[in-house]
């Protein structure tokens, strides 16, 4: 195939992967935030099939399966139904300071530029480009598990930080071992479990799920 | 040397009419028609001398005053020349104007007025041909008393002296800082020539102490962000044509020295200079913007129009300093056009409204944009005028305002071309930044015609307003014609200013200019950007003309007048049109953030329910309050000192003996 | 020359034809049947003939701002490159005075509404002016982008480069042109930010402006707000769609450009009318929120061409 194509497809893919994250930063529907998780997961994983198919890395469509199965299926799903025995299908927060928020993440996407401009040279891969977009991301995802209130939205951004590491592994080494991927896939399927019993936990004990509530622990003098 | 000795004989002829004019006891009417357009003829000859001092070379001498070992030494470069021909040429315009205003009107003894205002323009030619830092700082001073002093006119109005205390306070403050400026730059040589400080070699810490020395006590006097707290206080008190040069001309003495500190006495510029003068630029640009659209007072908005304007100057010397620093000379050049032109048109287009204003205020006798309106009617030579340089002030082609924020834009757009990767991102963020604060002063000076001279008049005493006389529409007039004139043929403006871009940074635009023909204004190359103020006038007339006699011929209606619509409810007036208030209403909501807003909301059981609201500066609450109480509780501390019993102070003198004894032996 | 004069009449002559054939695809889209093509034609045609009823306390500002405003549009519309880059106006104006060019025309606009002294007239001037203020940051940084690509803010340069150049997938080109979407239905007062055919005063923006103006006066408004919506049109396709433009000394090449200037045109237009179709009116001060998201998409445009193009 034609060398460059892959190339600025690469390059779309992960211009459409910033454009999720800052979506997500700003999106104040749980439901619709699980949509857009899923469709970073998507992109993720054509992403990865690209390089996979043009680049003949072979052990990398396991990875799309993976991907394919467990962030674009299966998470959603076990999301969608907490949010249904959390009742909180209609849920909508306000997001503070909003135009703040974004002037950080135009900040962040600036530094995390800079930072991987050095390493991005030394890789060998085509898609080195993309590697401060990745870590762009990952630090997005990172602001938004900050800046919300609700706990569900900040597992997502956690899950969102996990999607922006493979994005990287996947710009800067093609893909991480097979263990080490299968390893991580398995502590995000077991982290959400968790988390699903301690949304149940602190509903029951604070009535709501605003994390804001986790201040009353602390011991008053 | 002539033209050296002409800006000195312009100088000591200021002093001696205002002398003369504090000498004789004549009527304010004849004081005022004599006296001012004369001194208006001193400023003729200063344009002309500025005019020519940008083609030739530098010209030195030393006076004979000062003290014995310490002359005044005198200069007029490029650079002066340049800042010379704006003072000359709104000073003019202001002279004509005061002629007419001071005829009438009460608040202050016309002499004393005379001899202030004559020392004022006398005083900012010192400080623009100053050529070591005693002189400059004589003549800064000078200039701030004289202007201290012209601001409280009207002193029997306990909140005029109030702003100019204020005033005097912070430009004093400013003072100090320049002073400790001059002294870091001698570096202990004891030489305070600005020659010897240009030569002087200064270590990259001391070098930026003397910069960051420089921003402060410069922008106490321009009014830079924290530091601009004077400037709505102070301009509004004074009397228009007071504040038309204060606004005008003395805003850009304090860019002059600015410009000659870190581009001329400092050899050597580090990249983060420009990026802290862009970013102080660019927020005190922002911040006289959003509080120039809540404004309630004419003044008081143009005031705060005047901080953004000084902001988008600094942030244009920032970017030229970021590119110097880099090297980048040709670009530099082009962010120091837009800087230079920015200051002159600013100072053409500011003096032009604030001297509408006062034509304004002497007609109707009121300030505030809620008791006025309708205005073009009455008015209609103030009106035109000022419409000319509302649309300037806005950044509109085909006029001058829109020229240096197109080069101001185009140097924005090219800053990606910086080695540093960091600030090339960061640069294009802050042109979203320049953008919104052009598009807001838009905002602004749209608020502020439409509510002076628009729609219907608030109170029944405009119905009686007259226009402005000979000398105003002199005035008015001259200014006008130089914002057209600069708008259309910007390029010659540039060709003509090229030694001053020679002189600060080492390149010219000569070269990029010259590819095209006078009326194209290009940036670096036409075919990377170009704009042809003659031909967007030339068309749009063009079609107007061809428009309407083709109107006329092949749709020939009539055309009659009838009653504003009125929705059928009957009885419109002009309490149904917008306040300014009003008017300032979505700005105020959408960047409550940035203002401090005291509101106060009648309650469902009022029985006398009123709405108040009141915007002030945070920076007070922020930055003045707590320094103001620190330096009380430390008085306080202090003042322990001070008991009033003779008794004690001896014992002082006493102890004091003691210990010098002791000392001693 | 004379290119350049048919250019401008082109597009004069052309706007009413873009918001008739808008209509027709609203009115599809919303399963009506639609008033003719020529329809505003006849409107304008109406209009000319009739008398001009002026308010009382209307001064000459308010008699000249109509004039004023249809004579920026029509250079606006001579200084695109819509059929051929090389005419002398082109270079009369880069992106950044087309951006002035059209301020000049909005603020004759709000100074004339507010010349009436009515209530309606400085509420639309000041909704105007506010979106102006907001969409202007939006616009600048969406013509960042293809500046930055093509080295050059003059439009016939951008249309060069990007119609000569190699085919390429710009992703920044992609978040701008959605940004510039975006922008241009905030500055023609379309849908969702104003409803150009509403008939309540409290919700007009741009109707509220021109709410006094009768006869010859209003007839020359409209036109110039079709001719506004076009010449945005046109600029959109110049830097987004750049492909059929005739090139210097290329006659031959004039019909082909005439011909995709009219696909173009109606594919935009029937784009515009989807969009209008599926999206409500939105309250003023939500309008803030919408152009910020405007202006993040362009930040974000171009940043993705430093991250990946660069």
């Amino acid at each position: 195939m034609n060398g460059p194509l892959v190339g600025q497809v690469i390059n779309l893919l992960a211009a459409l992967m910033l454009l999720i994250a800052f979506a997500m930063l700003a999106q104040r529907r749980l439901l619709r935030l699980i949509h857009l998780f899923a469709l970073q997961g998507a992109v993720l994983t054509l992403n990865t099939l690209v390089v996979a198919a043009t680049l003949a890395q072979s052990h990398l469509y396991f990875s799309v399966v993976l991907n394919l199965v467990l962030k674009v299926i299966v998470l959603p799903m076990i999301l969608i139904r907490l949010v249904d025995r959390l009742d909180l299908r209609a849920d909508a927060e306000s997001v503070g300071n909003l135009p703040l928020i974004m002037l950080v993440a135009v900040v962040l996407v600036i530094l995390s530029f800079n930072v991987a401009l050095p390493i991005s040279e030394l890789a060998g891969t085509i898609t080195r480009g993309t590697l401060g977009i990745a870590m762009a991301s990952v630090l997005i995802a990172f602001l938004m598990m900050i800046t919300r209130r609700k706990a569900v939205a900040q597992v997502i951004g956690f899950l969102a930080m996990e999607n922006g590491l493979f994005f990287a592994a996947t710009s800067a080494t093609y893909g991480m071992p097979m263990v080490v991927e299968l390893g991580i896939a398995l502590d995000v399927l077991v982290g959400t479990f968790i988390f699903g019993i301690f949304f149940f936990q602190i509903r029951e004990t604070f009535d709501s799920l605003d994390t804001r509530n986790l201040e009353s622990l602390k011991d008053r003098e | 040397m002539p033209l050296l000795d002409l800006i000195l004989a312009v100088v000591v002829y200021w002093i001696a009419l205002g002398a003369i004019g504090a000498a004789l006891p004549l009527e304010r009417a004849i004081h005022a028609r004599v006296f001012f357009p004369i001194s208006a003829l001193g400023g003729l000859l200063l344009t002309t001398v500025g005019l020519a001092g940008l083609g030739n070379w530098p010209q030195a001498a030393v006076l004979g005053l000062g003290l014995p070992d310490l002359p005044f030494h005198v200069r007029v470069d490029p650079l002066s020349s340049f800042f010379l021909l704006l003072l000359g040429a709104a000073g003019t315009a202001v002279s004509v104007f005061s002629a007419e205003y001071f005829q009438r009107g009460g608040g202050g003894d016309i002499r004393l007025i005379c001899l202030q205002y004559h020392v004022f323009l006398a005083a900012m030619t010192m400080v623009l041909v100053a050529d070591d830092a005693y002189l400059f700082m004589v003549a800064w001073e000078t200039m701030a008393l004289a202007s201290y002093f012209l601001v409280i006119t009207d002193h029997r109005v306990a909140e005029i002296r109030r702003a100019g205390f204020i005033y005097l306070l912070v430009a004093h403050l400013g003072a100090i800082a320049i002073l400790l400026a001059f002294g870091l730059l001698q570096i202990g040589q004891w030489e305070y020539t600005f020659e010897a400080m240009r030569n002087a070699v200064l270590s990259p810490g001391w070098a930026a102490a003397v910069f960051l020395l420089a921003l402060v006590g410069f922008g106490a006097k321009a009014g830079f962000l924290p530091l601009h707290v004077w400037l709505p206080e102070a301009h509004p008190a004074a009397p228009s044509p007071v504040s038309a040069l204060m606004s005008g001309v003395m805003l850009k003495t304090a860019i002059y020295g600015f410009l000659r500190v870190s581009f001329d006495l400092l050899q050597a510029q580090a990249w983060w200079w420009g990026v802290v003068a862009l970013a102080v630029g660019l927020a005190t640009a922002f911040y006289g913007a959003v509080f120039a659209a809540v404004q309630n007072d004419m003044k008081r908005l143009l005031a705060y129009s005047s901080i953004e304007n000084i902001g988008i100057v600094l942030a244009g010397a920032g970017l030229a300093l970021v590119f110097h620093a880099y090297g980048m000379n040709l670009l530099a050049a082009l962010a120091l056009a837009a800087t230079l032109l920015h200051c002159l048109n600013h100072a053409l287009f500011k003096t032009l409204l604030f001297l509408a204003t006062g034509a304004v205020m002497h007609a109707t006798q009121q300030r505030s944009l809620g008791k006025l309106g309708g205005l073009i009617r009455r008015m209609p030579w103030v009106a035109a005028l000022a419409l000319i340089g509302t649309l300037a002030i806005a950044g509109l082609p085909p006029l001058n305002g829109f020229v240096s924020e197109w080069l101001l834009f185009q140097s924005f757009l090219l800053s990606p071309g910086l080695p540093n990767s960091y600030l090339n991102m960061f640069i294009p963020i802050g042109t979203a930044l320049l953008a919104l604060v052009v598009a807001l002063s838009g905002y602004v000076m749209v608020k502020f015609f439409g509510t002076v001279f628009l729609g219907l008049p608030r109170e029944e005493s405009l119905h009686e307003a007259h226009d402005v006389g000979l000398a105003g529409r002199i005035a008015m007039g001259w200014l006008a014609l130089w914002c057209v004139l600069i708008g259309l043929a910007p390029v010659l403006v540039l060709r003509a200013l090229d030694p001053v871009f020679q002189q600060l940074v080492g390149a010219g635009l000569r070269d990029s200019l010259a590819q095209s023909n006078w009326t194209f204004l290009t940036a670096v190359a036409p075919e990377h950007a170009s704009y042809n103020p003659v031909v967007f006038l030339l068309v749009i007339v063009a079609v107007i003309l061809l428009g309407a006699m083709a109107l006329r011929r092949w749709f020939p209606s009539g055309r009659r007048r009838a009653a504003t619509w009125d929705c059928g409810f009957g009885k419109l007036d002009a309490r149904m049109q917008d306040t300014a208030e009003g008017y300032g209403q979505p700005i105020k909501q959408i960047f409550q953030a940035f203002l401090r807003l005291e509101r106060h909301h009648p309650s469902p059981f009022d029985l006398h329910p009123r709405y108040h609201s009141r915007i002030e500066d945070p920076v007070w609450e922020a930055l003045y309050a707590p320094v103001a109480r620190a330096v009380r509780r430390l008085s306080g501390i202090v003042g322990v000192v001070q008991h009033g019993r003779i008794a004690i102070y001896l014992v002082y003198s006493f102890v004091t003996l003691l210990l010098l004894l002791a000392l001693i032996l | 020359m004379l290119l350049q004069l048919i250019q401008g009449l082109l597009a004069a002559a052309l706007a009413p034809l873009v918001l008739g054939w808008l209509n027709q695809c609203r009115a599809w889209l919303q399963n009506r049947t639609a008033p003719s093509l020529l329809q505003p034609y006849r409107v304008l045609r109406k209009l000319l003939r009739k008398e001009v009823v002026l308010a009382v306390n209307a001064s000459w500002l308010f008699r000249l701002a109509p004039y004023i405003v249809f004579a920026c549009m029509v250079l606006a519309g001579s200084i695109v490159p819509l059929i051929a880059t090389d005419l002398p106006f082109a270079l009369a104006a880069d992106v950044i005075a087309l951006v002035g060019l059209f301020a000049l025309a909005r603020v004759f606009m709000a100074l004339a509404a507010m010349d009436v002294g009515t209530a309606f007239g400085s509420l639309g001037s000041r909704r105007e002016m506010l979106i102006a203020a907001l969409a202007e940051p939006a616009l600048l940084m969406v013509f960042f982008t293809p500046a930055l690509i093509s080295q050059s803010t003059a439009l016939t340069t951008i249309v060069d480069q990007f119609s000569n150049g190699a085919l390429q997938l710009y992703p920044s080109m992609a978040f701008a042109a959605i940004a510039f979407v975006m922008v241009l239905l905030a500055e023609n007062a379309r849908i969702p930010v104003d409803n150009p055919s509403t008939h309540l005063e409290l919700t007009m923006v741009h109707e509220a402006m021109i709410l006094e103006y009768s006869g010859r006066h209003l007839a020359l408004m409209d036109w110039a707000h079709a001719l506004k919506l076009t010449v945005y049109m046109a600029i959109g396709i110049a830097l987004f769609l750049p492909w059929g433009v005739a090139h210097p000394h290329e006659w031959l090449g004039l019909p082909l450009a005439l011909v995709a200037l009219a696909a173009k045109l109606a594919l935009f237009g029937a784009g515009l009318a989807l969009l209008e179709t599926l999206a409500a009116k939105m309250r003023i001060f939500k309008v803030p929120e919408f152009l910020g998201m405007a202006f993040m998409l362009a930040v974000l445009g171009m940043l993705v061409h430093f991250l990946v193009e660069a």
